[in-house]
């Protein structure tokens, strides 16, 4: 169990070093992780980490000075060069009059977020090795093309989060992570497909039945066999839960605070403005019970909250830290993260997109023809202008059933376009981690495949 | 050479010797266990990073930890602790053996003296995280005063300069042990530009490798890195929508072979060859691209990004050749995967970090150069695509389905390139893509030094090349026919 003495330490040792203002972060965890082919163990890892991060702030005519620094050697005497170390940075770099510690808006009683469960310390690590078994059984006894696979993780870690900062806050809470992932391969005449399933929870007994999750890994792979491309066409497309929460992500990225102060978001400027249709509406919320992304307070102190992010299409809130909030003339929403290595910066909790009412098989019945998108990828998106351009798998949709499997082609657009043009919302809200979405339909986009 | 500096250092820091490391072997080593080996590591990075004319931020972090392995058939057992001390050495060890391969009785284990890697790729005189804060500062704010003179467009610049030094120390249960001292530096540059119209667009250069910092301080390493991204941003606010559908490609030099890291590289890894889960797996000795095409991974490349002196498992790090005039004869090995295969480690066992089990990973690849004119490729398009930057791609091992997205294309029509075209986006399959190359320039260009790849979750950094090429019949993911 942390206690806040190191971060105190930090703190002090910044202050003694000649820093107007301070914050430290300690995370330390403990994590078993293994992965399992078929009946064989592949490895197993366990490790304990611990870190702690300070930025140091020196004041100056114009504004404050900035360092950041980290270290894994937690020792007093190692603390204490490198919060020398930080202020000598300080006062290296420039004065920001934006720069600075939060004054108020600080964490004061937190709720219980159901973030751990004490008795999963106790899970003999033969458990979870048998959890990844039986998901590769289940995987293989779905259907006789289940050859292969790359294996099924299984992952755990207990961590611990400290804040303290001489504005006056101080705070630390626990959290853990459980996981399970089965990747099995389907083969047949020569040719091989892939795909995933996962589940992740913050405490085991929420995790979705191993058996369950390698027969739905099984089962994608499986209907992907004997996929091909289409022709370059203008189509409606559904993206399918899965391949939706990636479509949410590249909106998250132009929604938090970094990229809108620096006007590398499509979104910047428009607070207020219409940005999709009705069906679109987004939401953080921090202090979801049980949600991965829960946490009673941000890398800042700031006491997390629900945000309202897009209502109705009308672009209601970014995601906001301290800084950024600043630049914008804003106030921080809680959204600060950060590693021991880095700067806090504004990233979602848990967000998703609000379900609507009807199954995505309505869905397909009433597209009639088109694209079911069942996974993405590459990076092709650019925040800036919205533009993406990524690659897809997923199914043709003829007389609105899935009629054959499609591979290499690519979906683009640009996301203004997309959000407005979302017509239809599906019930099937996904979460994995802390990004939750249903499968929806978007009017039409280029598809671009053969000829 | 007898004891090199790098095993000096662990030495005096953390105490380690050869009789600290055979007990800690020992330990980790026990009777079904094949093999079991210790990786030390001390790191620094430093980070100052400029955006709105300003240095912002000056950032020093310092990682310690140390790994511990037990490899038993096919099954590995790994511990890893940030603290080095006899107490936390014993108890990683133990951990270690007994996830890897039940218990058994420590095994007397004897550490030779240690080598120091037979070359140096990286010789530097001061470490890059040594050099004076207000140094870097000071490039930053040339590089924010340069690229501002440019063109008023310029709207706003983000700059940083990453520093650092990796020591590392490696025993191993055969009685190796090695250390190394890994130097890296690399400069960022953004660009944000906006029209008249208030249409804005960013491009991104940079550059780096395993060498002294003050290459990088030199306005003839980074004014051409600025000029790049001034240039790109402003090309960027002219590009128009880009065409979709398949069409004939031509590849420009050095970066774009990315191409081949993603198409044919990753495939290549002899971790997914042993499990039968590439697409490329049982295929040696068979054609997989067209003649011609020659794809090599070279570790041993001197400062570059990619290098190493010896891998993250102490092997010494060679150039292999993975293709050959179009034929697939070579894999990409760590010491577990060669060893499960019968064939001999490359030189490809990498990982991010102490708290990362080692892997195969690519160091630089590169095709070689052919005979072709590039200027002659280009005018043999009627239809298709120049693409000359891109920014990232991806790859589904399994069904070789690869993709990856232009920073900079053209359009080519009737011979000459035209149109400059953002978002475009080149999808297609790693086994079948080499089959298409054509044409082959003579112009072959490594990086600048800008490549990280991603697999599992650890980052490494690696460097890419490629001459002209042109490869026919490519799918472009666009938005207009």
């Amino acid at each position: 169990m942390i206690d806040l003495d190191l971060v105190r330490h930090a703190v002090a040792a910044a202050g003694q070093a000649g820093a107007d203002a301070a914050d430290a972060i300690q995370l330390c965890s403990d994590s078993v992780e293994a992965r399992v082919r078929g009946d064989e163990i592949d490895y197993v890892k366990q490790a304990r980490e611990r870190a702690l991060g300070l930025r140091a702030f020196v004041r100056g005519a114009r504004g404050l000075s900035t360092a950041l620094v980290s270290t894994s050697d937690l020792s007093h005497a190692a603390i204490e060069r490198l919060a020398a170390d930080a202020v000598a940075l300080a006062r290296a770099t420039a004065q920001d009059p934006d720069a600075g510690l939060p004054s108020d808006g600080f964490a004061e009683a937190w709720p219980e977020l159901a973030l751990l469960d004490p008795q999963d310390r106790e899970l003999p690590l033969e458990t979870r090795l048998e959890h990844a078994r039986e998901a590769e059984r289940a995987a293989r006894a779905v259907d006789p093309r289940i050859v292969n696979s790359e294996g099924t993780s299984v992952g755990s870690s207990f961590d611990s989060i400290a804040v303290a900062s001489s504005a006056g806050f101080e705070g630390c809470y626990e959290g853990a992570h459980h996981s399970l992932v089965s990747s099995p391969v389907a083969a047949e005449n020569g040719a091989m497909q892939t795909d995933w399933w996962m589940t992740v929870a913050r405490r085991h007994c929420e995790l979705e039945d191993p058996e369950s999750v390698g027969r739905r890994a099984a089962e994608r792979a499986l209907a992907q066999l004997g996929a091909r491309r289409v022709p370059t066409q203008r189509v409606p497309v559904i993206f399918e839960a899965p391949a939706a929460r990636s479509v949410l992500g590249n909106l998250v990225a132009c929604l938090t605070g970094g990229a809108v102060y620096r006007k590398t978001s499509f979104l910047a400027g428009r607070l207020g403005e219409r940005i999709g249709s009705d069906a679109v509406h987004v939401i953080d919320d921090g202090r979801r019970p049980g949600g991965l992304g829960s946490r009673p307070f941000d890398a800042e102190g700031q006491a997390t909250r629900r945000t309202v992010a897009v209502e109705r299409g009308e672009l209601r809130s970014y995601l906001l830290d301290c800084y950024s909030a600043r630049k914008l003339g804003l106030r921080s929403t809680g959204n600060a993260a950060r590693g021991t290595g880095s700067a806090p910066a504004a990233a979602p909790t848990n967000l998703w997109l609000e379900p609507g009412r009807e199954s995505l098989e309505q869905l397909l019945r009433d597209t009639g023809r088109g694209l079911l998108v069942t996974g993405l990828f590459g990076q092709g998106f650019n925040p800036v202008t919205g533009d993406f351009s990524r690659g897809a798998r997923g199914f043709w949709i003829e007389n609105g059933e899935r009629a054959f499997p499609v591979e290499e082609i690519t979906v683009a657009g640009n996301l203004a376009d997309l959000l407005r043009d979302v017509d239809r919302v599906a019930s099937d809200l996904l979460w994995l981690g802390s990004l939750g979405a249903p499968s929806f339909r978007v009017a039409q986009l280029t598809v671009a495949g053969s000829a | 050479m007898t004891t090199s500096t790098p095993v000096l250092f662990f030495r005096e820091r953390f105490g380690l010797d050869e009789s600290s490391l055979a007990r800690t072997l020992g330990i980790a080593l026990d009777g079904p266990a094949d093999a079991a080996d210790l990786f030390f590591e001390y790191s620094t990075r430093d980070a100052v990073l400029l955006e709105e004319g300003i240095v912002k931020s000056g950032d020093r972090h310092l990682s310690q930890g140390v790994g511990v392995r037990v490899l038993a058939g096919e099954k590995q057992g790994y511990a890893h602790s940030d603290e080095i001390d006899a107490e936390s050495l014993r108890v990683a060890a133990t951990t270690a053996r007994a996830i890897a391969a039940g218990r058994g009785s420590a095994r007397s284990i004897a550490v030779r003296g240690p080598a120091a890697p037979s070359r140096d790729l990286y010789p530097v005189g001061a470490a890059p995280t040594e050099v004076p804060v207000a140094d870097k500062v000071r490039l930053l704010e040339q590089i924010d005063r340069y690229a501002r003179s440019r063109d008023p467009r310029v709207r706003d610049v983000l700059a940083s300069v990453v520093c650092q030094s990796r020591h590392l120390l490696l025993a191993a249960s055969d009685g190796s042990f090695v250390a190394d001292a890994q130097p890296l530096v690399r400069l960022n540059v953004q660009v944000i530009a906006e029209s008249p119209s208030g249409r804005r667009e960013v491009a991104r250069q940079g550059g780096g490798g395993r060498f002294e910092l003050g290459r990088v301080l030199t306005p003839a390493y980074w004014q051409p890195i600025v000029d790049e991204a001034v240039r790109l941003a402003l090309l960027n606010l002219e590009a128009v929508p880009c065409p979709a559908g398949a069409m004939d490609v031509v590849l420009g030099p050095g970066w774009p072979g990315v191409l081949l890291h993603e198409a044919v590289g990753h495939g290549l890894e002899g971790d997914f060859v042993r499990k039968g889960t590439s697409a490329f797996a049982g295929r040696l000795g068979q054609r997989v691209a067209a003649p011609g095409v020659t794809v090599v991974d070279d570790g041993t490349l001197p400062g570059r990004r990619g290098s190493l002196n010896v891998d993250d498992e102490g092997t010494p790090t060679q150039r292999t050749t993975l293709i050959e005039d179009g034929i697939l004869v070579g894999f990409l090995q760590d010491r577990l995967n060669a060893r499960l295969l019968g064939v001999t480690p490359t030189g490809n066992g990498r990982r991010e970090s102490y708290a990362h089990l080692p892997m195969p990973r690519m160091t630089n690849t590169f095709m070689l150069a052919g005979s072709d004119d590039p200027a002659d490729i280009v005018r043999s398009v009627s239809r298709g695509l120049y693409a000359v930057n891109f920014s990232g791609g991806q790859v589904d091992i399994t069904n070789g389905k690869f993709v990856f997205a232009a920073s900079e294309a053209y359009r080519i029509e009737d011979g000459r390139i035209t149109a400059p075209v953002k978002g475009a986006t080149l999808i297609g399959n790693g086994p079948d893509v080499l089959t298409r190359v054509s044409r082959i320039g003579f112009d072959l260009a490594l990086d600048r030094g800008e490549g990280t790849c991603g697999k599992d979750g650890q980052s490494v950094p690696v460097g890419v090349g490629l001459p002209t090429i042109r490869l026919d019949g490519i799918t472009v993911g666009g938005t207009e026919r």
